[in-house]
């Protein structure tokens, strides 16, 4: 695995925001801007959603960009592509080599698939899509929403403009969790590669609203069976 | 898997040309088998509730919750809300492929060069997304709801380091797969090459659609319980049914 570094310095940077280990954060990178994603104490997936602030239809899309760049795992020099084909984000650093895009989040109904029905009411990566997209409204409702003064270039059919919520929660990245794939076809879950103060870094290629879950899961070693606090730093 | 689950006559056949899109409902107790009928065929498809379209395929928690990337006999489509949509109970070619997804309007000209309707009348060259999106759009779907898509009949390999190698012949003319309901499921697909096909001829396999009844729908749920996850997915099917 190549690792790249980067020399941003922090205290160089326009935005910084610390998340408490199991909790969401919604926030936008302008086109241009660099966004670093730290994982602080080691072992910690970040689950990411990328959709494109003018256009929040148009969001990441795992297919596309992973066959596009012929190979399943991603890290510097992946270009992260739209469900509309055109490039969100390009990772430019990396320090841990490897990130997920397969797995996908962790959900209460998928807790009780994967592990047992008595742990539905743990905490998962969805309710917390969920909850951030609730309180935040700009993936969807045009309308009303905080993005209401940017021209969005969508025909103003009423169905569209109130969308089911849940429907915007596609494809995701789970930073720092490493799930190889075998020749034969299988899918493992081996313990984090990543480390106190891996960082991965992206340009955003057009102005992005990022939707980060600081995974909460409890019942597998994507966190090192201990959640905790991750730091994203914007620059310029 | 070989045992048939089925011993009636479809109830009904449909052939779908090569290119060609459609969508279904397969009703909860149905089994619907896909045939490649000239071989090295693909078909892309997505899977939904129709009693509640929110609730769609996840592939993202099939692979991880079956610890598998390829798909075959005994596998199942577990849909976002932790239940089973549909399961694979016969399969005569081995591996179908979670990874290609579907090539857009840009891509496909990218790859085959162009072919409008304008010249080719309905020869045009067809793609994956706008295939899907329309279907998706006869039942109020749109792009949000296209997320990642299964590709039957296709296979295609990681190596160590990540590497995709698509494998050639993995689908044999008369090869099959039958998938099973123990929900009502919405089924969209299309019958296009695989995005990773190299072959830069335009060619799309067509596929005959056989619905059939299941004679025992418990015997043949439970031909997919090849692991505990499995169990617990359609043990929210049938509680979400009481």
């Amino acid at each position: 695995m190549r690792l790249i570094t980067s020399n941003r310095r922090p205290e160089d940077a326009v935005y910084r925001h610390v998340i408490p280990a199991g909790e969401p954060w919604l926030f936008e990178v302008q086109k241009g801007q660099t966004l670093r994603l730290l994982d602080l104490e080691g072992n910690q997936a970040i689950d990411t959603l990328f959709y494109n602030a003018d256009n929040p239809r148009e969001r990441y899309d795992p297919q596309r960009t992973l066959r596009r760049q012929g190979n399943a795992y991603l890290t510097t020099g992946s270009v992260l592509y739209s469900n509309l084909g055109n490039p969100l984000l390009t990772i430019v650093a990396d320090t841990c080599g490897r990130h997920d895009t397969l797995g996908g989040a962790c959900a209460q109904e998928s807790n009780t698939v994967r592990y047992a029905q008595d742990k539905r009411y743990m905490h998962s990566c969805r309710d917390n899509f969920l909850c951030a997209c609730l309180h935040d409204g700009r993936l969807h409702n045009r309308d009303n929403g905080p993005n209401n003064n940017k021209k969005i270039n969508l025909p103003n059919t009423p169905q569209r403009r109130h969308t089911l919520l849940k429907r915007v929660i596609g494809g995701m990245i789970i930073f720092f969790m490493n799930v190889p794939v075998t020749p034969e076809g299988g899918l493992t879950f081996e313990d984090g590669i990543s480390a106190a103060g891996k960082y991965v870094e992206l340009r955003a290629e057009c102005s992005a609203v990022v939707l980060i879950s600081n995974c909460p899961q409890l019942n597998n070693p994507c966190n090192g069976w201990n959640p905790t606090p991750a730091e994203v730093l914007v620059w310029n | 898997m070989t045992a048939l689950f089925h011993s009636s006559p479809s109830l009904r056949e449909e052939r779908l040309p090569g290119g060609a899109h459609t969508s279904l409902i397969l009703r909860k107790g149905q089994i619907l088998r896909l045939t490649d009928i000239d071989g090295g065929a693909n078909v892309s498809m997505m899977m939904l509730n129709p009693h509640e379209k929110s609730e769609r395929l996840n592939l993202p928690d099939t692979l991880k919750g079956q610890h598998t990337a390829r798909l075959t006999a005994g596998h199942c489509f577990y849909s976002d809300m932790g239940r089973v949509l549909a399961g694979i109970v016969a399969d005569s070619c081995g591996w179908h492929d979670p990874f290609g997804g579907v090539l857009n309007a840009d891509e496909t000209r990218e790859k085959y060069g162009a072919g409008r309707y304008q010249e080719l009348r309905n020869g045009f060259y067809r793609n994956g997304v706008d295939n899907l999106l329309v279907e998706m759009g006869k039942w109020d779907l749109g792009l949000e709801d296209l997320l990642m898509v299964v590709n039957f009949f296709s296979k295609v390999t990681v190596d160590e380091d990540g590497g995709f190698r698509f494998i050639p012949g993995n689908s044999r003319a008369g090869d099959y797969v039958e998938l099973f309901a123990p929900m009502d499921v919405l089924m969209v697909l299309t019958a296009l090459p695989h995005p990773q096909d190299p072959d830069a001829e335009y060619a799309p396999r067509p596929i005959q659609l056989s619905w059939y009844q299941a004679d025992d729908a418990q015997a043949t749920a439970e031909a997919l319980f090849t692991r505990d996850e499995n169990q617990r997915a359609f043990l929210n099917t049938q509680l979400f049914a009481l």
